[in-house]
């Protein structure tokens, strides 16, 4: 029962870190329409800048940690924005996917052949150790995961609910036309959503690579859990991604603990062609009237 | 197609045939992989380009084949031959089972659904040691005969296989031009006015998919044959996204699209073999370049300077 316990808090903490990516990933697509298939190379990239500020420049952690939200808003988020989805967006979904997936080959094999092609091993900025509650152990790093990825989304909810810019991010995403009619900057609010995402990126690799380590396809898998946690939830929910990356975090876990190590991702895995093809809308999502 | 381009196609044919008996094993062995590629980049194409999905799993079904084939053929001792359909028809089956559910619900999720499918069939490859070999995979694979006589040399098997995909491209041309096929350009051109007029958008959609995921199974059948060993590393998602990627950047939609694009993903890699990673590297961001400048991909290219003409 204890380990059962124990299971579940890790397996949240991680499905906390794949719920961070998902949720980048919905917002993505409910602002622009965008399937960002690079999602996990967002995590990489962050992760390779912040061990750059570290080792390189010699920064401390948290200069580095802000240094690098700067860059990866600049970068992933307002030149991914103007470069690629502008001029794509237009063409609709397909030909911006494909770009997306030549993006993630592209950045994943440039870190590869310009940077490194080995693992890079990244401190966590938890104690190591385990907090005892009594029969129950859970490591540092499980609770301070759990806690600051719970604190930035219960910050972005408080943002998106109750400021006007985050109602207005909001009315953009459930229809752009009447949110222009009613003088909001669609354009501006579409681009917030970007930065948005790029910081929840930078986030997700600073809690997910002392784990993974640094390299260069540690966003395959990465990307691929948030992809299995946005659609498991629901695409056009925020409150699906969450659902979706505890669900398939805690799944992975027991799975690995009861069915087979082999396995730790089938069952996520199934959950998720299982959605798919009975409830493709996911499991908190409404079903999607097309977008105008 | 014009005079010109029959001209034109012949004249590459007959090079393809010849150019082989100048080079060394290696290159044989790159030519013929190449004609083994296009089996499933034609099948992926018909899905992509013609019924105008989205497929993230040919390289399950390339996998499928090529272990369906293997354990048929080291393990029970069944000649190639009759592990070439039995590999089709597998592919045909699981493409209509997985198809079947996910093309219910339109849009991008037969793209989720095939995805995801690519990872599960990677995990069972990996995992299931008994059948599959696990990440040792299967060696010893034999290469076939026909009447009597051994293909295992490079050459003769080379030959082989470029008469096997010229056959697998014709019988896919004469569906393209049947009725049946003629049903896609009205589908592709305007769904609604389509469907009016009786064609059943999800039937043919379906069977375009199984049909492509067979002539994937095909070519994962030769690939065995001609590499002698499958791990289940040849058949990830990431062979998956490559395959996707050469489709779309030789022209979906274009019947000699597929051969660019496999070109440009198989044979190039190699003659620019300096570039090392970089050579991928640098693909990424030119398909990106690609898709905001010539979305129609490099085979459109030739549209933008004469319309019409095209081999659509």
């Amino acid at each position: 029962m204890v380990d059962l316990v124990q299971l579940i808090i890790s397996g949240t903490a991680t499905g906390a870190i794949y719920a961070l990516c998902a949720l980048g990933f919905t917002l993505l697509w409910q602002a622009s329409g965008t399937i960002n298939f690079a999602q996990g190379e967002f995590v990489m990239v962050p992760a390779f800048l912040m061990l750059f500020f570290i080792n390189t420049a010699g920064l401390p952690m948290w200069v580095a940690f802000l240094l690098t939200c700067l860059v990866a808003m600049v970068l992933l988020g307002y030149t991914f924005k103007r470069a690629m989805v502008d001029p794509l967006i237009r063409h609709g979904v397909i030909p911006l996917v494909i770009a997306t997936l030549g993006l993630s080959i592209g950045v994943k094999q440039l870190v590869k052949a310009g940077v490194t092609a080995q693992a890079q091993p990244f401190n966590s900025i938890f104690p190591d150790g385990l907090l005892s509650l009594g029969a129950l152990k859970v490591s540092y790093m499980d609770v301070g995961t759990l806690v600051l990825a719970g604190l930035i989304v219960i910050s972005l909810q408080t943002f998106l609910n109750r400021t006007v810019t985050g109602r207005a991010m909001q009315a953009v995403a459930q229809n752009t036309d009447s949110a222009r009619v009613l003088g909001i900057n669609v354009a501006r609010m579409v681009l917030y959503t970007f930065l948005i995402n790029a910081v929840l990126s930078v986030v997700a690799a600073l809690l997910v690579t002392p784990t993974y380590l640094a390299k260069f396809d540690m966003g395959e898998s990465i990307g691929l859990k948030a992809f299995y946690a946005a659609i498991i939830g629901g695409f056009n929910q925020t409150r699906g991604a969450l659902l979706g990356g505890v669900l398939v975090g805690v799944l992975e876990n027991l799975t690995g603990a009861y069915i087979s190590p082999a396995y730790k991702e089938g069952v996520a895995l199934m959950l998720f062609l299982v959605v798919i093809i009975f409830k493709p809308e996911g499991l908190l999502g409404k079903t999607e009237e097309r977008k105008v | 197609m014009s005079k010109t381009q029959r001209i034109a196609l012949v004249i590459g044919l007959v090079l393809y045939a010849v150019l082989p008996q100048f080079l060394k094993s290696y290159g044989v062995y790159l030519m013929t992989l190449l004609c083994v590629y296009l089996m499933a980049a034609f099948g992926l194409n018909l899905i992509v380009g013609y019924a105008g999905q989205m497929s993230i799993g040919q390289a399950a079904f390339y996998g499928i084949g090529a272990y369906v084939a293997a354990i048929l053929m080291t393990k029970m001792g069944i000649s190639f031959w009759f592990a070439l359909p039995i590999a089709a028809i597998a592919c045909f089956v699981v493409g209509l089972a997985l198809g079947f559910p996910a093309l219910r619900v339109q849009h991008h999720y037969l793209a989720f659904a095939t995805l995801g499918f690519n990872v599960l069939v990677f995990l069972v490859m990996r995992n299931e040691e008994d059948l599959t070999g696990g990440t040792f995979g299967i060696s010893n694979i034999p290469r076939p005969s026909i009447f009597g006589y051994s293909l295992d040399g490079a050459l003769p098997f080379f030959y082989f296989a470029f008469v096997s995909v010229i056959l697998l491209a014709a019988v896919l041309w004469w569906l393209l031009r049947s009725p049946w096929g003629r049903a896609f350009a009205a589908l592709r051109d305007n769904p609604i006015r389509a469907e009016s007029t009786g064609v059943n958008i999800t039937a043919y959609t379906l069977l375009a998919f199984a049909i492509g995921a067979a002539c994937a199974g095909i070519g994962g059948v030769y690939l065995a044959a001609l590499v002698n060993f499958i791990e289940p590393g040849q058949f990830s998602l990431s062979v998956s996204l490559l395959m996707l990627l050469a489709v779309i950047v030789g022209g979906s939609g274009r019947f000699f699209g597929p051969v660019l694009g496999s070109i440009v993903v198989v044979l190039l890699p190699e003659w620019l073999r300096f570039l090392q990673d970089w050579y991928l590297a640098i693909f990424g961001f030119a398909v990106i370049v690609l898709m905001v400048y010539l979305p129609g991909g490099l085979l459109s290219l030739g549209d933008r300077f004469k319309s019409g003409g095209g081999t659509r």
